[in-house]
């Protein structure tokens, strides 16, 4: 019997062998480190996150290895480093949290390093069964992760809710797997493509297996009618973690709707960007008119959260090269502004999470003036303002979405925009238009340097990419050559 | 005969699957499960996947169901966990309406012409030797994510259940 050696290019998949091997470490290290020197943990996930993205941005010649399972291209990569910034940014507001929460365990840094190797997998999978496997890997440490601190009722519920109808959801996406499977013959995503265009297939069948694979991709990017779950789940996970969350596994799915969609169910004679059109219409709306009516900061982050995974999805719908590009710049912008603004929340809301309300905001811009001024440059860039990233982001969305012809969808994306700004600035009317009327006795806040760090990041994210786009404009669109 | 076996187990399956749900009462409900995962193994047997079936019977309806039963045992379960009766008459029309809905539109698209026509298997399908050469050369990559899957998901339940981290 002959055995043909597999296809292995250990290169390829090093950002994701530095990861599991940065949190097995943390593991480890974890049972020896004395309560006092748990400190490290943090600092440890960083070196590890740091290492692997300066492994991902080595230099490298596209092609699928592992016998067709995993694409190493610049898409791949562009991804691979939006996740790394995300999750080095989500370590930089953890530290002082954890330390304030004492949940500064191994345990929570190795959870959230090995998310980000399920999501790294997600984005390079040329195949369902990788994806299935990067989705589970990522899915179950956010359930855990979601529900970390014990002691808090919410963040149980938030756990709890989340694993029962993300167990749910993962039915829909097996399902789905499994009827695109048997319709086609094949798991392999340019195998499918080729199978679509060539034969002559069961379209129904292939069709019923798109849709409920695109109800499963939907439930864990929130897109509305999928998304009940989200604004529980994001206000009773840990602060960092909702930052995490927010940001991160949303490219990540959107990225394996870019891969799925647009390279194999492309081929299909179904107009599928009907389906995104609706879905993203829903998804603005209704995350951006529940945004409105809340009073809970961290709520309202999650609303919007919802809401800008609608306006990516307006990207997607426009099925072009230049939608795709445009919904990659918009996921680094968005990471960058969105877990700057959460850590700002994380300080606001003092140990316990006791204050994320936004009158919690209140003369927060007379107190700490340099935080409250960050903190409206990343509201603005959130609401679309220019000269903020945020507003490129949204204007190359926009813009392909009209070369595409989708003139409704982009008018419906604009009005929300609107809506948008009125929400986001209420931060902004908080911090420096209200008075502190009764005298705080809390204690002054003070910025910690992992926060420090964060934002600096942030902020240089949200100015660079707002004011000069084109390079990573350019990079975004590069990745999208190389599929 | 193939067929008539084929429906046997088919029919059984679905009828302990949906047994199982109307259940109120959690054993019998666990216990359907079984019949259930077992109806499976006998239909992936007539498949010619005898290790895919040994493993279903073992792993499923042997250890899982072990673990289910040990769970309803220390909760102390009674008949009030039943689902059926908490929504009310129109929530469940509703339901039953979309749902509807969603099978008639889905088999009137299916085209059961070209589902795509069934192969012989190969000689070995389904045989252990098959399986782990499949496993170690094409699926390597899946496997070795497993096995980090599983880790995560270890470290998340000790997290979670442990007294004092």
């Amino acid at each position: 019997m002959v055995i043909v050696p597999p296809s292995i290019d250990l290169a390829a998949v090093g950002p994701e062998l530095i990861l599991t091997g940065a949190a097995s470490l943390l593991l480890l290290v974890g049972v020896f480190l004395k309560e006092q020197s748990r400190f490290l943990n943090p600092w440890i996930a960083l070196l590890g996150v740091i290492l692997a993205a300066g492994c991902a941005s080595s230099s490298l010649f596209p092609h699928t290895t592992f016998q067709g399972m995993y694409a190493a291209d610049l898409f791949t990569r562009f991804f691979k480093l939006l996740f790394l910034l995300g999750t080095g940014m989500t370590i930089l507001i953890s530290i002082k949290y954890t330390a304030d929460e004492q949940i500064e365990h191994a345990e929570y840094y190795a959870l959230l390093l090995f998310a980000t190797i399920g999501m790294m997998l997600m984005a390079a999978a040329s195949d369902l069964v990788t994806v299935f496997l990067g989705i589970e890997t990522l899915s179950l440490s956010l359930y855990v992760l979601a529900g970390y601190t014990r002691t808090r009722l919410v963040s149980n519920e938030a756990s709890l809710k989340y694993f029962l109808l993300g167990g749910f959801a993962t039915g829909f996406l097996l399902y789905g797997i499994a009827l695109i499977y048997g319709s086609t013959g094949h798991t392999n995503l340019a195998k499918i493509a080729y199978a679509v265009s060539h034969g002559n297939l069961n379209t129904g069948l292939l069709t019923i297996g798109a849709l409920l694979l695109l109800v499963g991709l939907g439930f864990k990017v929130a897109a509305v009618p999928f998304h009940q779950w989200t604004p529980d789940v994001y206000q009773g996970a840990p602060i960092p973690v909702t930052a995490f969350m927010s940001a991160g596994p949303k490219a990540a799915v959107l990225a394996v709707m870019i891969r799925v969609f647009e390279q194999s169910i492309a081929f299909m004679n179904v107009d599928w960007t009907v389906w995104i059109t609706i879905l993203a219409i829903l998804t603005m709306t209704v995350g951006n008119i529940a945004a409105l009516v809340q009073s809970d900061a961290k709520r309202m982050l999650a609303f919007s959260s919802i809401s800008h995974a609608g306006y990516a999805m307006v990207g997607m719908a426009a099925a072009s090269r230049e939608g795709s590009s445009a919904v990659l710049y918009y996921m680094l912008v968005y990471t960058f502004m969105n877990i700057g603004a959460f850590g700002i929340l994380a300080l606001v809301a003092r140990q316990n999470e006791q204050r994320t309300a936004m009158r919690d905001f209140t003369g927060f811009a007379y107190k700490n003036p340099a935080l409250a001024f960050i903190m409206t440059i990343l509201v603005f860039s959130l609401a679309g303002i220019p000269p903020m990233a945020g507003f490129m982001a949204k204007f190359y969305i926009f813009m392909s979405a009209i070369k595409a012809g989708q003139n409704f969808l982009v008018l419906a994306a604009v009005l929300n925009s609107a809506i948008g700004i009125y929400y986001y600035l209420r931060f902004a009317i908080y911090m420096y238009m209200k008075e502190d009327e009764a005298p705080s006795t809390l204690p002054p806040l003070r910025a910690s340097l992992g926060l420090i760090l964060a934002l600096v990041i942030s902020l240089y994210g949200v100015i660079r990419l707002g004011v000069l786009p084109a390079e990573y404009l350019d990079f975004a669109g590069k990745a999208l050559l190389t599929f | 005969m193939q067929l008539l076996i084929f429906y046997g187990f088919g029919f059984l399956a679905l009828f302990s699957g949906i047994a199982m749900i109307m259940s109120r009462q959690p054993v019998t409900s666990a216990l359907l499960m079984i019949l259930n995962m077992f109806c499976l193994a006998g239909l992936y047997a007539q498949l010619g996947a005898h290790l895919i079936a040994a493993l279903q019977v073992m792993v499923y309806a042997g250890a899982i169901m072990v673990l289910v039963l040990f769970v309803i045992m220390f909760l102390n379960l009674r008949e009030k966990a039943g689902i059926v009766s908490k929504h009310g008459v129109m929530t469940q029309a509703v339901g039953i309406a979309v749902l509807g809905f969603v099978i008639t539109a889905m088999v009137s698209k299916l085209d059961m012409a070209k589902l795509p026509a069934a192969k012989a298997p190969a000689a070995d399908f389904g045989s252990v030797v098959a399986i782990g050469r499949v496993l170690f050369t094409d699926y390597l990559l899946p496997f070795e994510i497993t096995s980090v899957l599983l880790l995560a998901a270890i470290v998340g339940a000790v997290v979670l259940a442990k007294r004092k981290v």
